[in-house]
């Protein structure tokens, strides 16, 4: 007896068009920004390679300018676009209920317009201060109010997710929430809570500054505030596609996913855990080393959750696999559905993960940092990460969303799975040249082809390693925006009624201890009662924040 | 949960664990550090920060000093676009203390091929220390985005 982890699953998707129409906007200006994100990831990467391609891009005045961009876009706009759109759609199916239409539309209006506004400062040369933006450079205020409208669609986002799931509990008491709709309400009820820290620093400090309300900052409590959501950012970018890979791959592959239970507990997980953006400022001084080294633990213990994710997702996998012929230790893994372009990418996205989470567990480990803190390590690392295991999936989830969109076929499956390969050998390439190059010291956030001073042995290899996989990382980006387009307008039409979802060998529990699982007040208690243990120490020196750093802005 | 499940989830908190003592051994055992707390300079109510930094010891005398046999401090100023000195000369098996702060936005302090490696923020002073145990050129580099000519700030520890 298998359950489903929607509510309904033979009954009709209850989406009205009107709201699927609205979702499939808020995504495509998600897409829209990645294809102004890899135009000039494109050149970050020739950089490396000593081909300084910035001269040639209209508009672009610096290098800088063009990272800012290149952030900005991909991991601002495009993951909060695909954010908002994707887990409103999980979370209405997994209810099988509609949305509410307002507050679709209020995300959407509320996100185009911020990221309008934060574009128009960068594009202008008014905001070339990186997706970090580190006071005391300062950007036009025009920048810091578009963030807040950004970050603001995402709260709306959570409103509509959440009055759903509250409608659905109240008509149905005493029963466990659909896996999927649970899964979904997490991220976003995480999410709202990390993103407290950078909401305080953009409208208490960095907003009030930058109109001349308040004459100075205080730059340490700036770089905490972003990086107490800075580090859980990365899990808001990563959760909705581990929404596909429990909920959505193993049914694409004609498996089911084996726990309810270790699901539920593994975002609870990432809910519980929150406060471990210090690891970000591990060589930062005014922080006590004893309490960097608590955060070191802390982030151990989240890198669980994504080890779990890594057994759930693989024995979904195989029990898919083995249903369909699949035999052998490994041999079943070869077995499975490659030959379907969504699958493929997200397989290939799940593989570059594992180097990716690798990488990462460097980077958070405390005295090894000092070897690679703002090498080019790091950008290294997080483009198997967010670069790859997220937006790979994303172009993944988009071969059978845009189509579902659309109600039209996928335009062409041979033409989409070659994307994805290339896409994936390319990042392969691309982040070998730059974690090497970070190892023999070469920064990152730096115009390496502008530098005055000789190059260190090792780097050229790496630029030239960097140079020929960003290339093709940006072919394949480009394929990909051809495939949908092709699909969008050029393709067959189709009826496709609804979303793809798994089911469950082992149910929810329907009574016991498991039960408080689905009681989200006292995760998320538990969560803010561990953000105030780790972050009062460091905040206490900064009540009042000490406001001494003028604003800069020759960039 | 399942048996195989409790099986892997504990084999992964085990091996996180021992990867942790690992690290506690390296801070506590071989005396890597961490920077952390080491001294604030903070502008009185009108003074800008750089002023405040080049009339507080030591900043107000930046520079290479002996402070005991093979014991070296250096004291530098990181600013848009360069670091003060430019150029440092040390003897081979030098113990060299930096001690660094910003006059004006935040920087980065990293030397490859070693392990110091710091954050340069406003208002705060920076503290590694490092022996030169192997002559050579060393590069320290700005790896911090700080404005327009950021990839051009570096400066030379020449250890003879």
């Amino acid at each position: 007896m298998r359950t489903s982890v929607v509510y309904e699953p033979e009954a009709a998707f209850a989406l009205p068009a009107l709201q699927r129409r609205l979702i499939s906007l808020t995504i495509y200006l998600g897409f829209a920004a990645l294809g102004v994100g890899v135009l000039n990831g494109l050149a970050q990467a020739l950089n490396y390679a000593d081909i300084d391609v910035f001269k040639y891009y209209p508009g672009m005045r610096t290098y800088y300018q063009g990272l800012t961009v290149h952030g900005v876009f991909n991991v601002i706009i495009l993951t909060f676009a695909f954010g908002n759109g994707f887990v409103s759609l999980t979370t209405a199916r997994g209810l099988n209920r509609p949305l509410n239409t307002g507050l679709l539309v209020a995300a959407l209006a509320s996100l185009a317009s911020g990221s309008a506004l934060a574009a128009g400062a960068i594009l202008s040369g008014r905001a070339s201060v990186l997706y970090t933006f580190y006071a005391p450079l300062q950007a036009h205020w025009t920048f810091y109010l578009g963030l807040v409208l950004i970050v603001l669609s995402t709260w709306i986002t959570s409103l509509n997710i959440f009055l759903m799931v509250r409608a659905w509990r109240r008509e149905h008491p005493g029963q466990r929430i659909p896996l999927l709709a649970f899964i979904s309400a997490v991220t976003y009820i995480f999410w709202d809570i990390a993103s407290v820290g950078v909401a305080v620093e953009v409208v208490g400090l960095l907003l009030p500054w930058s109109l001349g309300l308040l004459p100075a900052t205080d730059p340490l409590l700036d770089r905490t505030l972003f990086w107490f959501t800075g580090h859980p950012i990365v899990y808001f970018w990563l959760l909705p596609v581990y929404i596909s890979w429990y909920a959505m791959i193993p049914r694409q592959v004609g498996g089911s996913l084996f726990s309810d239970t270790a699901v539920r507990i593994v975002f609870l997980m990432f809910l519980s855990i929150i406060p471990i953006g210090l690891h970000h400022q591990f060589v930062d001084p005014g922080i006590s080393p004893g309490l960097k080294f608590v955060v070191a633990v802390l982030t151990f213990i989240v890198f669980l959750p994504s080890l779990l994710t890594a057994f759930s997702v693989m024995y979904a996998l195989e029990i898919g696999s083995r249903r369909n012929g699949g035999t052998g230790v490994i041999g079943w893994f070869f077995h499975l559905p490659w030959s379907d372009p969504s699958v493929a990418a997200q397989l290939l996205a799940m593989i570059a993960f594992m180097l990716g989470g690798v990488t990462g567990l460097m980077n958070a480990s405390y005295t090894i940092n000092l070897e690679i803190h703002n090498t080019a390590f790091v950008p290294g690392h997080f483009h198997l990460t967010v670069g790859t295991a997220v937006a790979l999936s994303y172009m993944g989830i988009a071969y059978w969303l845009v189509p579902y969109f659309e109600q039209k076929e996928l335009w062409n499956r041979k033409f989409a799975l070659s994307q994805a390969w290339i896409y994936f050998i390319g990042v392969l390439i691309f982040a070998r040249g730059l974690i090497s190059g970070g190892l023999a010291g070469m920064p990152r956030r730096t115009a390496i082809s502008l530098i005055d001073y000789p190059k260190l042995p090792g780097w050229r290899e790496a630029g030239i390693m960097t140079g020929v996989g960003g290339t093709l990382m940006f072919i394949a980006a480009a394929m990909f925006f051809f495939e949908i387009f092709m699909t969008t307008f050029f393709s067959r039409r189709a009826e496709i009624a609804d979303i793809p979802f798994t089911d469950t060998i082992e149910p929810p529990a329907a009574d016991g201890f498991l039960v408080s699982l689905d009681r989200f007040r006292y995760w998320i208690i538990a969560s803010i009662v561990l953000c105030v243990i780790i972050y009062a120490p460091v905040l206490r020196s900064h009540i009042p924040p000490n406001l001494y750093s003028v604003g800069y802005s020759n960039y | 949960m399942d048996r195989y499940e409790r099986i892997f989830f504990w084999f992964s908190a085990a091996m996180l664990g021992v990867l942790l003592c690992a690290l506690a051994y390296v801070t506590l055992g071989m005396h890597i550090h961490l920077p952390g707390p080491s001294g604030r300079i903070i502008p009185r109510a009108g003074q800008n920060l750089g002023a405040a930094v080049l009339s507080t010891p030591p900043f107000n005398h930046p520079g290479l000093r002996q402070t005991g046999p093979g014991e070296y401090e250096v004291v530098m100023l990181a600013q848009q676009w360069f670091f003060y000195p430019r150029r440092i000369q040390l003897p081979a098996g030098a113990n060299v203390t930096f001690r660094v702060t910003s006059a004006d936005v935040t920087h980065g302090f990293f030397i490859p091929g070693t392990r110091v490696n710091m954050m340069i923020i406003p208002g705060y002073v920076s503290v590694e220390t490092y022996r030169f145990s192997r002559p050579g050129d060393y590069r320290i580099i700005c790896h911090e985005y700080c404005g327009l000519d950021h990839h051009t700030m570096s400066a030379e520890v020449m250890v003879k």
